[in-house]
């Protein structure tokens, strides 16, 4: 009926036939319906909500688990190791007024941006977290740490309270906090006024967080040092105002030309050279805003610097190390576990079901051992001392001075780990080889392939998922690894777990430690698709 | 393949026994010959040592004593996979992770055989189990029955001359078995090849086989082309074990070589072929087939000794009538009728007398 040209229904109306025609065609094209005439998709899905919701009850305590313990968490590091806020947050005046500063010159801020600084810090001195940013930024700069703990110190005790004492001897009003409330309260203050305006809120958090009333309280340096400010810099705004304290200000504006400046940068130069550094001005720049790439570029031997990413120092470069040595040990363990494993799963299915419970046993019976004792274990076969030199210096293929070295290296961290993770490929092997049937061999024999062929050809191809399987659960297991190499790895058997554990509890750098983990994390991902792709998922079976 | 094969022995087995644990004997004193082009089945309940012995054949168990001979040869210290024996596996066993085509190439490819002989032979055996155009599929996109063809196609691809078939049929419905039986069979017959063939269902045996032997408690206990196996049962075991058959309880009382006339348990006397029973005062269980059974007059020869019988069930079957009788005490005595037009169909309750000819009725062990 859509071809209009042909057929003989083109010139008459519809036919009783044309509209019983139309309405199977429409019972073809839409949806199916159910009896009381609902589609029947919304009907089973009706039917089936009760079901669904009850299966939802069901999973619901192991789901809220998950996502209270694994997915939060996982997700928390991914959102810290870019996250930076603390240095807007804590330096907000500085972040903007640095803007306008230019790392290349070569010199160090203007008395603007000191002026920022100064009262952030005052603010951050008073919160105390002043220390805290110092921390985050001495990651960066070395040096810096110590610089803002000795900077915050150093805030109260400026010469601005010079500004302080010519203001109140200009006028005792100065002196009432009530004043400054009228004035900061009038409407365009924040405008001709801006930053003492700004530094105003802070001095009310301050009082805030003291509990101390603002109408008690007498105002602070840095009150009368953004006024100073203000005043000399916005004179013909001034001039205008005719709010409340309108006298005040003014008289107080013309009497600043008699009122010597005191350079803000002066004083932090008094406290430490430093300040004078560009170096520390373009890291403060460099990680000014809220999301950065440093822990990443940090994690990768890289630097992020006012001049843009550099390579770090060869000296301390280490994480590109750690990361090859850490794929390069989990490998050597997987392949271990693989050529150590296979015959002994191979013998558990194969051998009578009596035997193979023993042997079993034994395999387990490292699970069941208390993994401190079986990494300390090692140490006792393994150090200069141990058992294993004794014998071979009692055997005479050592030397007694000359007694091999097999702990606290490479070397010790693979053999402990290959025998802690050794059940790990057995058991997925275990599983996979059960299914294999004897007949499969017996019928490659009989057909004429030798032993090995009939294994070669045969029984191994059946067994690769057993084997995709285990290499997957040693090897993910073995990149994140940290108590066996911690306690037998020494120096050149660490792994990057070693190095985040470190950053999570000693060096607290918890962004970077987040950034190595998503890193870490990633990287198992990606083998993971590379494996799919050429394996393919389905292939691993665990039984 | 007159079932006389023995003077042109292909396979033998000589004193062949064989224990797993060293305290019982699984295959206890096998004697057997099969010749060239023979089909010969290995029946018997699970247990009896029929699988033992195929597997000591292919050489996946070595026998504990005694030789096994193929070709005159004795192979007990050939490794399988140099005995050049064709075998299908009761799972069929065919590589899953190879193709139809890679498994049927798999024993030339290890016989180092080119490839475009290879791939010629492996399209011959595909054909001949017209499954010609299934070379590229994985096992498992095959039906049972289709994987049977290739398994067998696979067993004969490198033109052994012995195949073994270790309950090939075992995991086919009814109608398929049916039809691959006569399958195996031809393709045995075209190919002139030697076929060992186990099973445990006498259907089977029966249909397919040249000769079939009956294993019982690690035994041969008959040896015979089919028809004999089921007419001239051996022993009660065979006659029980193939085929349908009535057993009555009974006293040898007298015996000349052809007739023994054997005393039931209620009293009547009846005449009986002495098979397995040696003198007079043996207890003997009677062995009479159920469509030998008569209980029509007409057909009985005038002086042939009745039995009072009463029918206790009457079950219609299509093209056989099944009835249940009671006969001299034994209540679960079976007659076998065929549905022909003039055939009675009897009722439960009906009082009948039952004959049969006494060449029929075989006295066995009890």
């Amino acid at each position: 009926m859509t071809d209009a040209t042909s057929g003989p229904d083109v010139n008459s109306g519809p036919t009783p036939d044309n509209a019983l025609r139309e309405a199977d065609a429409a019972e073809k094209k839409g949806p199916m319906l159910a009896a009381d005439g609902t589609p029947l998709k919304k009907s089973l899905m009706r039917a089936l909500r009760r079901e669904k919701l009850r299966a939802l009850m069901l999973i619901a305590p192991l789901l809220i688990f998950v996502l209270v313990t694994f997915i939060a968490p996982i997700a928390d590091m991914l959102f810290r190791s870019v996250e930076n806020e603390i240095v807007a947050e804590t330096l907000p005046r500085t972040v903007v007024a640095l803007e306008d500063w230019d790392y290349a010159s070569g010199e160090a801020p203007d008395e603007d941006v000191f002026a920022a600084f100064y009262v952030d810090m005052v603010e951050a001195e008073e919160f105390k977290v002043h220390t805290r940013l110092g921390s985050r930024l001495n990651y960066e700069t070395t040096g810096i740490s110590s610089l803002f703990r000795k900077s915050g110190r150093g805030v109260g005790r400026m010469d601005t309270d010079e500004y302080t004492d010519a203001f109140i001897d200009l006028d005792p009003a100065w002196e009432d906090p009530a004043v400054w409330m009228e004035l900061m309260a009038a409407d365009t203050t924040s405008e001709i006024l801006p930053e003492t305006n700004s530094a105003w809120d802070s001095w009310l958090r301050i009082l805030k967080e003291n509990d101390d009333n603002v109408a008690e309280e007498e105002p602070e340096d840095f009150l009368y040092a953004m006024l100073y400010r203000d005043l000399t810099r916005n004179s013909d705004a001034v001039a205008a105002y005719d709010g409340p304290q309108a006298a005040l200000l003014q008289a107080a504006a013309e009497a600043t030309a008699d009122i010597p400046e005191v350079s803000i940068k002066e004083q932090f130069l008094d406290i430490d050279d430093d300040w004078g550094d560009t170096e520390v001005w373009g890291t403060i720049k460099a990680f000014s805003p809220k999301y950065t790439s440093g822990y990443f570029l940090s994690s990768v031997d890289l630097k992020l610097t006012p001049d843009g990413v550099e390579q770090q120092p060869d000296n301390q470069k280490i994480y590109l190390l750690l990361f090859k040595r850490t794929m390069f040990m989990s490998l050597t363990i997987m392949v271990s576990c693989i050529l150590l494993g296979y015959p002994v799963a191979y013998l558990l299915s194969n051998l009578p079901m009596r035997v193979s419970s023993l042997l079993m046993i034994l395999v387990l019976l490292p699970f069941w051992t208390s993994l401190l004792v079986r990494t300390s274990a090692w140490k006792v076969l393994l150090q200069q001392q141990g058992v294993i030199n004794d014998i071979l210096v009692w055997v005479g293929l050592v030397a007694d001075n000359n007694r091999l070295v097999m702990i606290n290296n490479q070397f010790g961290t693979i053999v402990a780990m290959t025998h802690i993770l050794l059940p790990f490929m057995i058991l997925p092997l275990y599983s996979v080889m059960k299914t294999i049937p004897p007949s499969y061999v017996r019928a490659a024999k009989s057909l004429g392939a030798t032993p090995w062929t009939a294994f070669w050809r045969v029984y191994f191809p059946q067994s690769v998922p057993g084997i995709g399987a285990g290499s997957i659960l040693v090897f993910i297991l073995a990149i994140g690894y940290y108590i066996t190499p911690e306690l037998v790895g020494g120096t050149t058997g660490t792994f990057i777990s070693n190095r985040i554990a470190y950053h999570i509890s000693s060096s607290l750098n918890w962004g970077l430690a987040a950034a190595l983990g998503t890193i870490l994390l990633v990287v198992v991902l990606l083998l993971y698709w590379v494996y799919d792709k050429i394996v393919g998922i389905d292939n691993v079976s665990l039984g | 393949m007159d079932g006389s094969a023995a003077n042109d022995a292909f396979v033998e087995f000589d004193r062949v026994q064989k224990s797993y644990d060293g305290e019982t004997l699984v295959v206890k004193d096998l004697n057997l010959s099969i010749g060239r082009g023979e089909f010969l089945t290995m029946l018997g309940p699970s247990g009896s040592g029929k699988t033992t012995c195929l597997m000591m054949l292919a050489g996946f168990e070595t026998a504990t004593h005694g030789e096994i001979r193929l070709g005159g040869q004795e192979i007990n210290n050939i490794p399988p996979h140099k005995r050049g024996i064709g075998m299908v596996f009761q799972n069929y066993a065919l590589f899953p992770h190879m193709t139809v085509a890679e498994n049927l190439a798999f024993p030339l490819e290890v016989r180092k055989m080119g490839k475009s002989e290879r791939e010629e032979k492996v399209k011959r055996a595909l054909d001949m189990v017209q499954m010609g155009s299934f070379g590229g599929r994985r096992p498992a996109q095959l039906s049972g029955g289709q994987q049977q063809r290739i398994a067998l196609a696979r067993a004969l691809v490198f033109e052994a001359e012995l195949v073994l078939m270790d309950e090939p049929l075992g995991a086919l419905d009814k109608q398929l078995r049916e039809h691959m039986q006569f399958e195996i069979k031809h393709i045995a017959d075209n190919l002139g090849i030697t076929v060992v063939y186990v099973t445990h269902d006498q259907t089977e045996a029966l249909t397919m086989s040249d000769r079939v032997a009956v294993f019982q408690d690690g035994r041969i206990q008959q040896l015979d082309p089919p028809d004999v196996l089921y007419e001239e049962p051996q022993n009660s075991f065979v006659a029980q074990f193939i085929g349908e058959n009535n057993t009555l309880n009974g006293t040898v009382k007298s015996m000349t070589a052809d007739k023994a006339v054997v005393e039931l348990d209620n009293g009547e006397m009846i005449d009986t072929v002495p098979v397995n029973v040696n003198a007079v005062g043996d207890r003997t269980l009677v062995s009479i087939r159920p469509e030998r059974v008569e209980f029509n007059k007409d057909r009985l020869a005038p002086d042939a000794h009745t039995l009072k019988a009463e029918v206790l069930e009457f079950i219609y079957m299509g093209d056989i009538y099944r009835t249940r009788l009671r006969v001299a005490g034994n209540d679960d005595f079976i007659v076998k009728t065929r549905n022909a037009p003039d055939q009675r169909r009897l009722k439960a309750g009906e009082m009948l007398e039952i004959g049969w000819r006494p060449q029929d009725c075989r006295a066995l062990d009890a």
